[in-house]
Order: structure tokens, then C-alpha cells, then sequence
């Protein structure tokens, strides 16, 4: 689960990380007010969005003045925000953050990610802030440090030294990266995430470290023990599709293409869909049902795919193991019934069951096209797409 | 031979009682496992599906001599009970609970490195569909009845694209030695090169089936061992080719986020490394049936 910039910078706050003055605003008005409560001659405008490279997207303004600061809100406020992490449809803006401006003497990147290699947390920081991490390893690799953190003990103070030394800050500053550090990764630990990035975390002219952005996701498999995570999510920036298939305890991610997917586990989803594009056609979701794909489920599953207005035919794909596939069968009837579907259906069971579960299919009488094999299933799925849509 | 588990080896399960573990323990008794017992805290001394019941993992062990143990317990709750089996002395442990935080299991593979390799419990999963040695005995969830006894080892993340595998493989009149689910999460037990270890040493296993996904550094890893080490024949497939980047397609693990973590990287790797990848899913068992040719 993705937080907002100034969620994660009340969170890292908490843990002793230093950040500017600012203030939440969800109108002109209360910007201009946050901006005279935070006092100063200049402030910063951000826009929140679950992304990143908001300031490319023109989501991030610098304003002198009170007018400035309420046209630049008026603007942002309401504007769908397109980065290169948002995908083509963008981001609705919702949210301002009103910031004090900082002046910068330098700029450093400060990540904290779940590295898979080591199977630890791993630090990583580079000089060369102010750019994406992915830009940086490209430009100047070896600009990058790295600490992994032993499970057992935690970050030690001596790793944080030797980021800070490695960073050339100076000696008088050390301390207080230790505890910028040791204070990302004590929220990173505690509240289970799985990203906090600062970038940049910069050097003011007046000597101070501050996180200027912060960015941090969370385990949505830990957020059963921190309510207080769940609590920030904020819908606005998720795809109602895939909320709404999350809510029902289904797997979905929303793709371009025009053949929709039904299939359970995620592995054989994405197998099914790598068999669509094999057979020349293009998959418009991926969706697992999961091990018990009750009737209701599947009902569920169908108005999911349905509900995307790109869909021009449908592939279920189910191997019972834990299920079987008559009851899978009775669940696709029950919803080419329910949904009246208009559009082709192909049918691909196998697994426990599968002759009681194909007899349903057939004796239901529906237009129901069925597979024997996975490669089967993709071709017909492929071929019934094109007759329907004319393309054939 | 096969590989971590036989007829022989007496299997506890961990959240017995519950209605999945009595659902699959049933299965698995059925299948010819040594079903021993099982543990429930709070319920010890009672019998269930005809075993006894243990409050701690040390007693059932004591008690059974189990060697291997099956986790059903909750997510919340998964780590502690990995933990229990590891210090019991569990040799092999099978996860198959979905959802274990993945900190939770940074720390369960810490634990589990104070024991010496040699008194270590191997663990596989979590969120797996388990190991079947066909015709032996079944640690899992999987159809028992797709697999048929033969000389190919499978070792996958997911539970589904592994059945589809198998009954390729067996529609060709292929067999399995053991087939070993790694689960999808980011971070569990043993990976891809470990069981490819483990297969090159069983003198059944003639060959591999190898089946991973999109994310994490795993089936590079095991390309290059494959490429520096094993002598058997490995038949790969990588999955999520339409996966795009920065998106999680349902497992925790499989998203990519850096990379070489793409299907299309991942199956160039294995293809320099010497692996033998199927044109696409619906090649398993074509591809592995030229192989053994």
C-alpha cells in the first residue's frame, strides 16, 4: 500500500527525522492560510498523488506571494496528474501540501528497500540526489553506497557513520544523519514496510539535514497489525477496478488488451495470458480466483471483467485442486445467466472433476466454447474474439 | 528415489484442527503420507482424523519422531509456528500459508541460520502448493492424481502452472520424481537453485522442469548454476510476458522492479545458461518429451 508524500513525512517525523514546516491544504483558501501559518517568503505547492516525478508533471510549485500560491492551487486542485508512474491515465490531485522553501546547499538520495538477493533490508544512498535511483545506478554507480541490515540487531549507529562518511557530510552534521538514518529504519522495521525512499534528503545552507520528499509503501500482508497504516490508504489513487476486486478477495490488474481472463492462481494467470498474446490476441486483465472459486466468486469474477468496457470475449481457465471444477462450471453458468453475457465465452477446466464439470457446461446449453488444452483455450478465445469483433 | 519427502517420512501438521488443515491432512493420509499427528495449541491430548493432537511441536516430535511438518496456521501467526518446527528439530518443513509479512520472514530465515547446516530444517513456501513424491507421499494441497511416478523433477513458484506442467507431462506419459512448490512469495525457504541442488543428487531425476516467474533474482541465480553446475537437463519457462512493470500480478513476489526481473530477461538468461525454454506454457511437456529423447 502507497502514502502520501506528507503522510510519510508525518510518519518519519515521528521517528525523529527532520522535515520543513508544512501543512495540508484541500482548497486555494487553506493553502494561502497554511502558507501565512507556516510564515516566510517563500513557499512550495506539491500536489499529492501516489507517484513520483510529480515535478516533471508540473504537480510541484515554487510561489512568493499569496496570489501565486491560490492560482497554483486553484490549477492543481481537481487536475489528473500524469507521470511515468501513473500510467497514461493519470492521477486526480485531491490533496495539497503547502511546504516552507528550503535553501538547498545539496541534495542526497536516502532509500530503504527489501532486497531479495540478501533477503534483508538494504540502505542505499548516493550523493547524486534529486534524480531517481534508477537514473543514478545508470549515470554514476558508483556513487552509490549500500548497508544491509542484520536481522537479529537492527541498523547499527557504526553503518550510519559510514553512509554519512561516505556522503562527504561534514563531521558536525554526522550525528545528526545518524538519526535521520536509524529513524528511517526504526518506522521502516516497526511499521512493516516495504519502501521508504527520501530523495532528496538535503543539506541546507543553514547546516540542516531535511527530507524535502518522502515516499513510503507498506506490506499489504502485515497491515493486519497497524491499523494506523490502513487508515492513511487512500482510495483516490487507486484504479476502482483493482479496489474493488481487493475488497472481494480477488487478484486484478487492469491490462490494455480485449480478451478478459478469469483463471485461478496467479502463476497459470499469467501462463493463460502469455498464451493469449502466443495466439495473437492481447489479454485486458489478469485475475486469480483463488483456490476455493465458489460459484459466488466466479459470479463476482465475471461482472469484475465485465465492468471494463474493452472486453470482447472471455477466457475462464481453471485447474481444480483445492476446487473442483463442477462447482467452478456450476459458478460460470450461474453467471453467463446473471450478467445475460453478450459477449464470446471460452471454457478451459481441468483438474479434479472435470467430466462432471464440462457435462454442466453442456447440458446448460449455453454458447459456451470449450477447451481441452491451455493452448486450445488461447487459439479459441484468440479466433472467437476476432470473429465477434470482425477482425478475422 | 525423490527428493525431501517418501512414503517413510512421518509428516505432523501444524494448525491440524483447523478447517483447511483437516481438509488437506484428510487429503493428504488418503494419498499414502505418514500422517503422525499434529499440533494445535490448546488442544493437545485429543485426537483428530485418528492422530493425537500435541500442544507444542517439541512434543510431537518427542513423542512421533516426525521429521517433516506442514503449516496451515494463519498468516499472522505462520512465522512463530516455521520457528517452532526449525527449533524442534523439523527436518522438513512445508509452508503453504499465503500472506506471512514478508519482515516476518526475514526473521524466520535468521532463526533458522543459528542452527548448524547440518541439524538445519529445510523449509519451502510460503505460499506454495507444497511437494508431492508420486505414488510416495503428497505435503500439499495439489490434485494428487495429475502426477504420475517418472524421472522428472519439477520445481516451480506457482501451484496452478505446476499442475498444468504435470499433466502435460503425464498426457506424454511423463513422470515425476518429486515435484517442489517454491511458493510466490519475495522472500521463502528455499529457492530455485537450492532444490536444483537437490535434484542433481537424486539418482532417479533424470531431468528438470523449472518453472518460475516475473521478479526477484531467483531464476537467474539458478541459470547460472544450472550453467556452472548441473549435468542433468533443465527445461524452463518464465511466466508473465504481458506483466507490466511496477504491477503485482497476484503473488507478492511477482512484480518487476528492477532490472533483468522481466519474463522476456529472465528467459534469455536461462536460454545463455544452457536451460531449455518452452516456446510457451502450453510446450511443458513437448519440450521436456524432446528433451528426454
Amino acid at each position: 500500500m502507497d502514502i502520501h508524500e506528507y503522510q510519510a513525512k508525518e510518519i518519519l517525523k515521528d521517528f525523529g527525522v527532520a522535515i520543513p514546516a508544512g501543512g495540508l491544504a484541500y482548497s486555494p483558501e487553506q493553502a494561502v492560510y497554511r502558507a501565512k501559518e507556516i510564515g516566510g517568503e517563500k513557499w512550495v505547492v506539491k500536489a499529492q498523488i501516489h507517484s513520483g516525478a510529480r515535478g516533471k508533471a508540473g504537480g510541484i510549485k515554487v510561489c512568493s506571494n499569496d496570489h501565486d500560491i491560490w492560482e497554483v492551487a486553484d490549477d492543481l486542485l481537481g487536475k489528473r496528474l500524469v507521470t511515468h508512474q501513473t500510467g497514461p491515465r493519470g492521477k486526480v490531485v485531491h490533496r495539497l501540501y503547502i511546504e516552507a522553501a528550503t535553501g538547498i546547499e545539496r541534495e542526497i538520495y536516502l532509500g530503504f528497500v527489501l532486497d531479495r538477493q540478501s533477503e534483508r533490508v538494504m540502505v542505499v544512498a548516493s550523493g547524486e540526489g534529486g534524480m531517481e535511483i534508477e537514473e543514478i545506478a545508470v549515470k554514476t554507480p558508483q556513487s552509490i553506497l549500500r548497508q544491509s541490515v542484520e536481522p537479529a540487531v537492527g541498523m547499527q549507529d557504526f553503518q550510519c557513520r559510514e553512509i554519512a562518511f561516505g556522503l562527504g557530510l561534514p563531521a558536525a552534521m554526522v550525528s545528526q544523519a545518524v538519526t535521520t538514518i536509524q529513524g528511517c529504519y526504526r518506522a521502516f522495521r516497526d511499521l512493516d514496510a516495504t519502501m521508504t525512499e527520501i530523495n532528496p534528503l538535503v543539506v541546507t545552507k543553514d547546516g540542516r539535514l531535511l527530507a524535502l520528499d518522502a515516499k513510503m509503501a507498506f506490506d499489504d500482508s502485515a497491515l493486519f497489525r497497524h491499523a494506523s497504516i490502513s487508515e492513511l490508504r487512500d482510495k483516490s489513487q487507486e484504479d476502482p477496478r483493482e479496489m474493488a476486486a481487493a475488497d472481494r478477495g480477488l487478484s486484478y490488474v487492469g491490462l490494455d488488451g480485449n480478451i478478459g481472463c478469469i483463471i485461478n492462481g496467479a502463476g497459470l494467470a499469467m501462463a493463460t495470458m502469455d498464451m493469449i498474446k502466443h495466439a495473437g490476441g492481447e489479454p485486458a486483465n489478469f485475475l486469480d480466483i483463488g483456490g476455493g472459486a465458489s460459484p459466488e466468486r466466479t459470479a463476482k469474477a465475471f461482472n469484475l471483467v465485465l465492468s471494463d468496457d474493452k472486453v470482447q470475449a472471455i477466457l475462464v481457465n481453471i485447474f481444480a485442486g483445492i476446487n473442483r471444477c463442477d462447482w467452478v462450471a456450476e459458478g460460470v453458468v450461474q453467471a453467463v445467466k446473471k450478467t445475460e453475457l453478450k459477449i464470446p465465452l471460452v471454457v478451459r477446466l481441468s483438474g479434479t472433476n472435470v467430466e462432471e464439470g464440462r457435462k454442466i457446461l453442456k447440458d446448460s446449453s449455453l454458447p459456451i466454447i470449450m477447451a481441452e488444452t491451455l493452448a486450445d483455450a488461447a487459439d479459441k478465445a484468440v479466433a472467437a474474439w476476432k470473429q465477434a469483433t470482425g477482425k478475422a | 528415489m525423490s527428493i525431501l519427502i517418501d512414503e517413510k517420512t512421518p509428516v505432523i501438521v501444524q494448525g491440524f484442527t483447523g478447517q483447511i488443515g483437516t481438509f488437506h491432512a484428510k487429503e493428504m493420509m488418503e494419498y499414502g503420507t505418514h500422517v503422525v499427528g499434529g499440533v494445535t495449541p490448546g488442544k493437545g491430548g485429543a485426537t483428530h482424523l485418528g492422530r493425537p493432537v500435541f500442544n507444542t511441536v517439541k512434543e510431537a516430535v518427542d513423542v512421533t519422531g516426525a521429521q517433516a511438518s506442514i503449516i496451515f496456521v494463519p498468516a499472522p501467526f505462520a512465522a512463530d509456528s516455521i520457528m517452532e518446527a526449525a527449533d524442534a528439530g523439523i527436518r522438513y518443513c512445508v509452508a503453504i500459508t499465503d500472506g506471512i509479512p514478508a519482515q516476518d520472514m526475514i526473521r524466520v530465515k535468521r532463526y533458522m541460520r543459528r542452527y548448524k547446516a547440518e541439524n538445519r530444517m529445510r523449509l519451502t513456501g510460503p505460499n506454495c502448493a507444497g511437494t508431492i513424491s508420486p505414488g510416495k507421499a503428497m505435503m500439499g494441497i495439489m490434485p494428487g492424481h495429475i502426477y504420475i511416478r517418472g524421472v522428472v523433477g519439477i520445481v516451480g513458484r506457482s501451484g496452478t502452472l505446476g499442475y498444468e506442467a504435470a499433466s502435460q507431462m503425464k498426457a506424454l506419459g511423463i513422470g515425476v520424481t518429486t515435484s517442489v512448490g517454491i511458493g510466490g512469495d519475495p522472500i521463502n525457504g528455499s529457492s530455485f537453485k537450492d532444490i536444483l541442488e537437490l535434484f542433481q543428487d537424486d539418482p532417479e531425476t533424470k531431468a528438470i522442469m523449472m518453472i518460475g516467474e516475473i521478479g526477484g533474482p531467483q531464476e537467474a541465480e539458478a541459470a547460472h548454476f544450472v550453467k556452472e553446475n548441473m549435468q542433468k537437463p533443465v527445461v524452463g519457462y518464465i511466466a508473465g510476458l504481458t506483466a507490466p512493470k511496477g504491477r503485482r500480478m497476484g503473488h507478492a513476489g511477482a512484480i518487476i522492479s528492477a532490472f533483468g526481473e522481466s519474463a522476456a530477461e529472465k528467459g534469455e538468461i536461462l536460454q545463455e545458461c544452457g536451460v531449455t525454454v518452452a516456446p510457451s506454457p502450453a510446450d511443458l511437456g513437448t519440450t521436456m518429451a524432446q528433451v528426454l529423447k
